[in-house]
């Protein structure tokens, strides 16, 4: 008796975490919620340093990650830019951006997954996972 | 032996009073490094001085090609640092975080700021110049500056930072990401791991106590 109300409340946090994390993402799966969880893990080790915690980039160095037309325009490039690094000028929020990037040949296909759903749901206003067939299909097309 | 006793003996007060210290005016920051003692008679009483560890004078060139000297920071307080302008590690945090505090203290006479580069090879002035412009220093109170390797890696060992040229780390270089605080003396009084966010709201912190024992 103890242990099944014991099991009920565990449950019943357990229900009540989950609606508080899903309440701030509503249009958001939950496979696409935990893509963004692994690209969150991902984007500290490789990008934050550059292009900080909230994607907020560093002055004339770095782009922020938050502009969203730029994120949609230009979202079947990023796998490319995440994988091989990007050189020459770009404009992202109005601002004109030539400091090079390097690449990181040693993601998979699924960690640029990851990266790019955490990028696109979190700082752009995607709301759908950025899927390994989508990077697949983006690094064969590559520059 | 009586040595160490002293010196836990000193520590033990010292941790003591700071405890009780509770008024922030009262506060002040250590001297880093190690102390002499000069013995001397004054008034017919022997008096003890203390010289505290200070960073030797230096002369380096700048941003503008220009060189400048430790005689420029003098009576200044200014934070310092070792970087390279395409590190791909830890400087863009440890920059970032320093901007914050050159945005406070922007056009403030008092506080100064200087990034070493250890990467001697590449970042020239015009290198340097491009970058700070880049990050959003607009003025001459934040210097870029660049050396003889032999220098710049001298003075990083007295500054108690490690730097070192290393294939085998990102970008090529090995560093550590501190910010060390230095007083008007060139006194070492603090010094804060740039990439992490609570040492660097402990260099605001100490940085407003040291302005305020130079008042």
């Amino acid at each position: 008796m103890i242990n099944r109300a014991h099991t009920l409340s565990i449950i019943s946090i357990l229900f009540s975490v989950l609606m508080i994390v899903f309440s701030c993402q509503p249009n958001v799966s939950i496979e696409t919620a935990q893509y963004a969880v692994n690209g969150q893990k991902l984007y500290v080790a490789h990008c934050k340093n550059c292009h900080g915690a909230k994607g907020e980039g560093l002055g004339n160095l770095y782009p922020p990650l938050t502009d969203t037309n730029f994120l949609n325009q230009n979202r079947d490039k990023l796998a490319c830019i995440v994988k091989n690094g990007l050189s020459g000028s770009i404009e992202v929020s109005g601002k004109i951006y030539d400091t090079e990037m390097p690449g990181i040949p040693e993601l998979t296909p699924v960690d640029i997954a990851y990266i790019l759903t955490y990028v696109t749901t979190s700082f752009g206003n995607s709301t759908t996972t950025y899927t390994q067939e989508e990077v697949k299909k983006s690094l064969g097309e590559c520059l | 032996m009586r040595n160490n006793l002293l010196c836990a003996f000193g520590l033990a007060i010292a941790f003591l009073a700071s405890g009780c210290s509770d008024s922030k005016t009262n506060k002040r920051l250590p001297h880093i490094g190690n102390h002499s003692t000069t013995e001397k008679v004054v008034d017919g009483k022997t008096v003890i001085d203390t010289n505290y560890y200070q960073v030797p004078e230096f002369r380096f060139l700048n941003q503008d090609s220009v060189y400048i000297s430790s005689a420029d920071f003098a009576d200044k307080i200014y934070i310092t640092n070792f970087f390279f302008t395409h590190c791909p590690s830890i400087c863009p945090t440890m920059q970032r975080n320093l901007l914050q505090v050159y945005e406070k203290y922007k056009d403030d006479n008092r506080v100064a700021f200087l990034s070493h580069s250890i990467d001697f090879k590449y970042d020239s002035p015009s290198v340097l110049k491009s970058y700070a412009d880049k990050l959003g220093v607009t003025n001459q109170q934040w210097q870029f500056v660049t050396g003889e390797k032999k220098d710049i890696y001298g003075i990083a060992d007295h500054y108690y930072v490690y730097t070192k040229e290393d294939e085998s780390a990102p970008g090529g270089y090995d560093h550590q990401g501190y910010l060390v605080l230095i007083d008007g003396q060139r006194h070492i009084r603090g010094a804060y791991d740039g990439t992490n966010d609570e040492q660097v709201k402990q260099l605001f912190e100490d940085l407003a106590i040291l302005l305020e024992e130079n008042k």
